[in-house]
């Protein structure tokens, strides 16, 4: 099994992996994206307290949770990339990096329009949101830190690493966070932070989160096929699944090293 | 052996930071000046100063700090030493250690030195000062240790200076966090003893981890 | 034994691949000279083999992936995996495993002098002697720079030497580690004059005859007196 999976550190490997997955993804982002939305924007009891305003929160809520969610797999994808030096998990982290820093802006944003209602003010210092601001933060450091090198393989390892210090900072930021916010509350903020949640306003929130899950999904994948494409344009087996004919390579008389009884020919 | 060679790698890189002086002062001059705009900035009444005086001298001393840190493995990078020492018989990390404590040591000094003038300057009361060396002693090590990480990844690319702020920054919030809150108790004769354990904790850790991280890094930028 | 063996070793610069699936050995006694244009990847090469470079997952191959490993049976699988194994060896020890004790009997001189710009010549040969746990006073320090022609500079900051002079200072290493048996020089002939490259090719002339392997490489022609092995790195795309 464990060749099998190996198989997939080669470029070629996972191109092909992205595509059989890829329709997949599609449709059930596309199925849950929908009937979440329209389930919670529009037909999901409205809360006692807040009225309709509360609805943000099956776009809040899924888009925190797996800007988070994202990350994490950013780093898995890093520490492969690290340990086992397979260039697809660093394309990979490349691909995901992006999309969960939108989706860390979109819980910024929609949070702080949750928070209009709520506060009277668009922006407010609570655990949360400073917690995803911070979080916006590392995305970018790593984004940034990758775009610094020259190298992309040198650029994955080196992002790779920011990647995993953020990784192992995120529950300790947020623990201090939650911690500063409690030291500094104001009387007057409720808790909006964990609110039991019943049951038929449940529903769609776990149907939003799979779809945006879904959703995160197929961006990466699409994105991880542009960046394998990008990254191998030179190897034959591009070549030959866009129909290039490549004009073969001469090769020079003297002694080649590395090259035993091969051929060795365009590349 | 290797104890000596590390002790020797230590002793070179202090005497080198006394040969390069002028460049050492330069981040304590920067540190002085910014925590100088804040009275200008927010107005000198003492109370204001007092309240935000803690998190002033930290924030300024995060920064300072970051402006210094680039020096830590900047000229052995470039001079080709950094390639001998991994090509030597001491391991990599054991270097790091060393290397990173004589930098802190250099950096951290001065700080210490010019801080009773800040306190001064930002009105703080003596429990808040104590508060603030304490804060002070444990956390930057910590700022060392874990912005050594930054400074091995960026150490070879030419633009380098505000990218490496731009990673470390998030990082340090937490440490931030508990040492303003440890001289706010302070100011207020609470304990603070919770704050000064968790960054005592943060600190064991990241010596513990980062030393191998630093070393990752700089083979990496190697490459 | 081979002093060096390196075995199935690949390297991607940039997302080109500058070799793949490379197969080198060095002999005691061996002079390996490498030659290629600018670009060839023969830093890349020399820096690999001694550890400061990784070497890349031959995933560039695709001739050998005419087989999928899945279709052999567990015979077949052991042969193949045991030939798409990557390593490196000094001394039969694993570089990348155990960087400073393959380093042990190993002089590197790359591009980068490593020395350090404020300390004077006696200053950083001490400290490099003393990392490399070679014992030795500043006598023998002393001496060795006047062999090499640096009389009266020794206590001069490093960064008031000429370039050929700081490069002096650098081989002066050559001489300090008497008991290395491997040495990689990348284009130790670099802003060196016709007399001391003469001095270097006798110091090299010598250590092979005394049993030490070399693996070199230079854009000049090389006049030492001794059997040596052409290998050539093609720049390929």
């Amino acid at each position: 099994m464990w060749k099998w999976i190996n198989s997939f550190a080669k470029p070629e490997k996972a191109y092909w992996l992205c595509s059989i997955l890829l329709p997949w993804f599609a449709i059930v982002a596309v199925v849950s994206l929908v009937v979440g939305i329209i389930w919670g924007l529009g037909f999901a009891p409205s809360d006692y307290q807040q009225g309709d305003s509360f609805r943000i929160i099956y776009i809040h809520v899924p888009s925190a949770i797996l800007a988070m969610g994202a990350y994490v797999a950013m780093a898995i994808g890093a520490l492969v990339g690290v340990v086992w030096q397979w260039r697809t998990a660093f394309m990979f982290m490349v691909a995901i990096a992006p999309v969960g820093a939108v989706m860390t802006f979109i819980s910024l944003f929609t949070g702080s329009f949750w928070g209009k209602p709520m506060w009277g003010t668009w922006w407010i210092w609570d655990a949360r949101l400073t917690s995803q601001l911070i979080l916006l933060f590392l995305y970018l450091g790593v984004i940034s830190l990758y775009a610094a090198f020259e190298d992309k393989q040198q650029a994955g390892k080196a992002a790779g690493v920011m990647a995993m210090v953020g990784v192992i900072n995120i529950p300790i930021i947020h623990f201090s966070v939650e911690w500063w916010n409690t030291l500094h509350q104001g009387a007057s903020i409720t808790k909006i932070g964990k609110p039991s949640i019943a049951e038929p306003m449940l529903w769609p929130l776990l149907i939003c989160i799979l779809g945006f899950a879904a959703f995160i999904g197929w961006v990466t994948l699409i994105r991880m096929k542009n960046e394998i494409i990008l990254r191998d344009m030179h190897r034959p087996w591009v070549a030959k699944m866009f129909g290039v004919i490549r004009p073969e390579k001469v090769r020079r008389g003297d002694k080649i090293l590395g090259d035993s009884d091969k051929p060795r020919g365009g590349r | 052996m290797v104890g000596s060679a590390l002790i020797a790698i230590f002793k070179k890189d202090i005497s080198l930071a006394y040969r390069q002086l002028a460049e050492l002062m330069q981040p304590l001059m920067f540190f002085i000046l910014v925590i100088t705009l804040f009275p200008l900035a927010v107005g000198p009444s003492p109370d204001t100063l007092q309240r935000i005086g803690g998190g002033i001298i930290w924030v300024a001393a995060i920064l300072s700090l970051l402006l210094g840190m680039e020096r830590m493995f900047r000229d052995d990078y470039a001079d080709g030493t950094l390639e001998q020492y991994i090509l030597s018989p001491t391991p990599l990390y054991l270097i790091v250690v060393v290397k990173v404590l004589a930098h802190w040591l250099m950096h951290i000094v001065p700080l210490f030195l010019i801080s009773p003038l800040l306190a001064l300057f930002l009105n703080l009361t003596m429990d808040m000062y104590v508060a603030l060396m304490l804060t002070l002693l444990l956390g930057t090590p910590l700022i060392s240790f874990v912005g050594a990480i930054g400074v091995a990844l960026t150490v070879g690319l030419q633009k380098g200076g505000v990218l490496l702020a731009l990673l470390l920054i998030p990082i340090f919030i937490p440490l931030l966090i508990f040492a303003t809150s440890a001289i706010e108790s302070a100011s207020m004769l609470l304990p603070y003893h919770q704050q000064l354990a968790t960054i005592a904790s943060l600190l064991l850790i990241s010596v513990a981890l980062s030393p191998m991280a630093v070393a990752y890094s700089l083979r990496v930028s190697q490459n | 034994m081979s002093v060096l063996l390196a075995h199935n070793i690949s390297c991607e610069k940039s997302d080109r691949a500058l070799f793949s699936g490379l197969h080198l050995s060095v002999s005691p006694g061996e002079l390996v000279y490498l030659t290629g244009e600018n670009g060839a990847g023969k830093t890349s090469l020399l820096r690999i083999l001694v550890g400061l470079g990784m070497p890349s997952k031959n995933t560039f191959d695709d001739v050998d992936n005419e087989q999928d490993p899945i279709d052999l049976n567990d015979d077949e699988h052991e042969t193949s995996l045991k030939n798409q194994k990557t390593y490196v060896k000094i001394n039969t020890i694993d570089v990348h495993k155990d960087i400073n004790g393959a380093s042990e009997q190993l002089l590197y001189f790359g591009h980068k002098l490593g020395l350090n710009q404020l300390m004077s010549p006696v200053e950083n040969l001490q400290s490099w002697c003393h990392q490399q746990n070679i014992e030795t006073n500043i006598g023998t320090i002393t001496s060795t720079l006047d062999e090499l022609g640096l009389t009266g500079l020794e206590d001069i900051a490093l960064k008031n030497l000429s370039a050929g002079q700081q490069r002096r200072v650098a081989l002066a290493k050559l001489w300090l580690k008497s008991y290395a048996n491997l040495w990689v020089l990348d284009e130790p002939f670099t802003a060196l004059d016709v007399n001391f490259i003469a001095m270097l090719e006798d110091k090299i002339t010598a250590f092979l005859k005394s049993g030490g392997a070399v693996l070199m490489t230079s854009h000049q022609s090389l006049n030492i007196d001794y059997p040596m092995t052409n290998m050539h790195l093609e720049y390929q795309w």
